[in-house]
């Protein structure tokens, strides 16, 4: 049995086929989310990918904060559960979770069995999120992708004490103008993340294991750092930007599951 | 006397809470238009004082909801920072000192004040927004400061403290009213007052029943009364009413909450007036109802004795007055009083005496009760200070961790 799950977040739309709850037969991302063409092309992509007809897909969920617009799905689950079932089925033995997206951040803290016991959100400023990536590696004239190599070859962290984007980005214009090298002020922007989102996890308190998912998680500059400033192994999810989708197809498998014992056919 | 109606069995709370509201106003237009004295009043002023000396007043801070609450806040509060208010301050001032200026509101006109009453025991931005008023207006400014409370309770030098300045403001509003304070009367208000705190603390009590007879967010409405009229006769009938209505839905298992209540929430936090529908039916649409607030409970002041020492008394621990871990007692007892399953915390930009201690505060609660709570950024008055996304999104999460924790048992 196939189902599927899809994440339409703010800024990229994820999606995950799975074979009978536990084979990943298909992922797709697209980097635009809610309100574009995002959501439609990213659920056409996930069964190119997987080979899978639509027809056979038995049962799709979607998560994000568009879901509630999305047409094609068989029901709605908030992110949170979705997030913590995704992050169950990679990694069991996690008990906190770190996620950034784009514009936001959230620490979860999950009970042994993977159910959610309690959450922290960032506050209303994008600080800390891939927002902040986005804008401070259009400064240093890279992509995203590229920031995490940068602040690999950091010899001497330069320090970004704003929290604001707005401010923090006339920050690092004024550290590229004092001569400070782009691979030192990489590695300050992602301690600045790091210590912005650190903040929000030991609100919620920290147990180990503690893994990291959402885009940012790709960035090992923000792993790292993060890692520093916890004085912890950080574990970044295996495919951390479709934990979200993938825990939206494992909710799916459940409630196909759960039909076809009460009767209902699925084709 | 003005406001008086008689109970009648055909009769709404909300119907006479209408009508008060209307008469609240009107009687404030009819003594300015008389050329007596209209007085404005911080939300917590110990307004005993002044009804006492008939004199009439209006609450600037109910005038911001309702005018926030009705879309036209943002026309104020442009026209106070373009004065040069910065956007960092409370959008209550803003929004008044801009009404000021114009004196007319499309959603509510209140009369310009002749004197004015602060009291600090909400905050401390309030003492600079009033000495503005008064310095623009050129009128006199009756000033009562409520010291901080480090410790549980006030003590009594809190208390001597705060007798001796009522002794003072009563000789001062005495001047404005042109007439000598008749103590009896003054008694005659405390206990009306008392009253009216008991028969509001009365009608709130039913929403601890499952389900809660009311939609929480009805309680803002009423709650109006309790800050304008907490010292007036006529207000007892609206809260006897509303205690009846809430008993015969009690007795009924009925509620005004539309759709199912499956989960109860304590709100900590002034609501976000421009979006009041956005955020009450958010919460509708997630079966969550709102059945506790510490909000409302703050203006319920009770007196130990009718003097001046019972009133200093009363007032020595009103609102932000009080340490932290009396706030998160407070919070947790309430919680648990109304089998609340979460709560959910307005981090208000406009009220920063508040927000400092929340991060503390729903730490504390939830520690002490096991129950979930949410955080969301927002503003009382100022639109621009809330994202509806970032509410759903949070009120998702709220509601996620209440489900686990019922699966649980």
């Amino acid at each position: 049995m196939y189902t599927i799950g899809i994440d339409i977040g703010s800024t990229a739309c994820k999606a995950v086929a799975l074979k009978d709850g536990k084979e990943i037969a298909g992922t797709s991302v697209i980097e635009t989310g809610t309100g574009t063409s995002g959501p439609a092309r990213v659920y056409e992509a996930v069964f190119t990918s997987s080979g899978i007809d639509p027809k056979d897909a038995a049962r799709t969920v979607v998560t994000g904060y568009g879901r509630l617009t999305f047409e094609k799905a068989d029901s709605q689950i908030s992110e949170l559960s979705c997030h913590a079932q995704g992050v169950h089925f990679l990694c069991p033995g996690a008990r906190t979770i770190i996620d950034i997206g784009g514009q936001d951040a959230k620490a979860l803290k999950l009970g042994p069995n993977g159910s959610l016991s309690s959450f922290v959100m960032n506050d209303k400023c994008a600080a800390g999120t891939g927002r902040f990536l986005d804008v401070m590696a259009k400064i240093l004239e890279v992509s995203v992708g590229e920031l995490a190599g940068l602040s690999e070859k950091s010899t001497e962290r330069v320090s970004i004490s704003n929290i604001c984007t707005v401010f923090a980005e006339s920050e690092v214009i004024s550290q590229l103008a004092a001569g400070k090298s782009r691979k030192d002020i990489a590695a300050g922007i992602h301690m600045s993340v790091a210590n912005r989102v650190a903040g929000l996890a030991r609100r919620v308190g920290i147990v180990p294991d503690v893994v990291i998912t959402g885009g940012v998680a790709q960035n090992m500059g923000v792993v790292r750092a993060m890692s520093e400033i916890l004085n912890m192994p950080i574990i970044p999810a295996p495919m951390p930007q479709l934990t979200g989708a993938l825990g939206a197809a494992l909710l799916a498998y459940g409630e196909a599951i759960k039909k076809s014992e009460r009767g209902i056919h699925f084709e | 006397m003005k406001g008086e109606y008689t109970l009648n069995e055909d009769k709404k709370s909300s119907d006479v809470l209408g009508m008060l509201q209307i008469e609240h106003y009107q009687n404030a237009f009819e003594k300015k238009m008389d050329g007596k004295p209209v007085g404005w009043l911080t939300s917590l002023f110990p307004q005993e004082i002044v009804e006492a000396l008939d004199l009439d007043y209006v609450y600037p801070e109910n005038h911001c909801c309702a005018v926030a609450a009705r879309k036209e806040s943002p026309k104020f509060i442009d026209i106070a920072e373009g004065e040069g208010y910065s956007v960092d301050l409370c959008a209550y001032a803003r929004l008044n000192l801009g009404y000021t200026e114009e004196g007319y509101a499309e959603s509510l006109t209140i009369p310009l004040p002749d004197f004015i009453c602060c009291c600090n025991n909400i905050c401390n931005e309030v003492i600079k927004w009033y000495e503005n008023l008064s310095k623009k207006l050129g009128i006199p400014m009756i000033m009562i400061d409520i010291p901080y409370n480090d410790m549980y309770y006030p003590d009594q030098a809190r208390v001597d403290y705060i007798r001796d300045q009522l002794e003072y403001a009563i000789g001062q509003l005495e001047k404005v009213a042109g007439r000598k304070m008749d103590y009896d009367r003054l008694r005659e208000v405390m206990r009306i007052s008392n009253e009216n705190s008991k028969a509001w603390s009365e009608a709130m009590s039913y929403l601890k029943n499952k389900p809660s007879p009311m939609n929480g967010f009805n309680l803002f409405n009423y709650m109006a009364l309790i800050v304008c009229a907490r010292g007036k006769a006529s207000s007892k009938e609206v809260f006897d009413l509303l205690a009846e209505e809430h008993k015969q839905l009690s007795i009924e298992g009925k509620t005004k909450f539309k759709g199912e209540e499956e989960y109860r929430v304590m709100w900590d936090g002034i609501a976000v007036w421009p979006f009041l529908g956005f955020t009450a039916k958010t919460l509708i649409k997630n079966g969550i109802n709102m059945n506790a607030s510490t909000y409302p409970d703050a203006f319920a002041i009770q007196y130990d004795n009718l003097t001046l020492e019972g009133m200093a008394k009363g007032y020595a621990g009103s609102a932000n007055t009080r340490c932290i871990e009396y706030h998160i007692d407070g919070r947790s007892g309430l919680m648990q009083k109304m089998k609340c399953d979460g709560a959910l915390y307005h981090m208000n930009r406009s009220c920063k005496v508040w927000d400092m201690m929340q991060y503390t505060i729903a730490k504390g609660t939830s520690e002490k009760t096991g129950k979930p709570y949410a955080i969301f950024d927002g503003d009382q008055a100022d639109p621009r200070g809330f994202s509806e996304a970032q509410f759903s999104t949070r009120i998702d999460g709220l509601k996620e961790v209440m489900a686990e924790n019922k699966k649980e048992g």
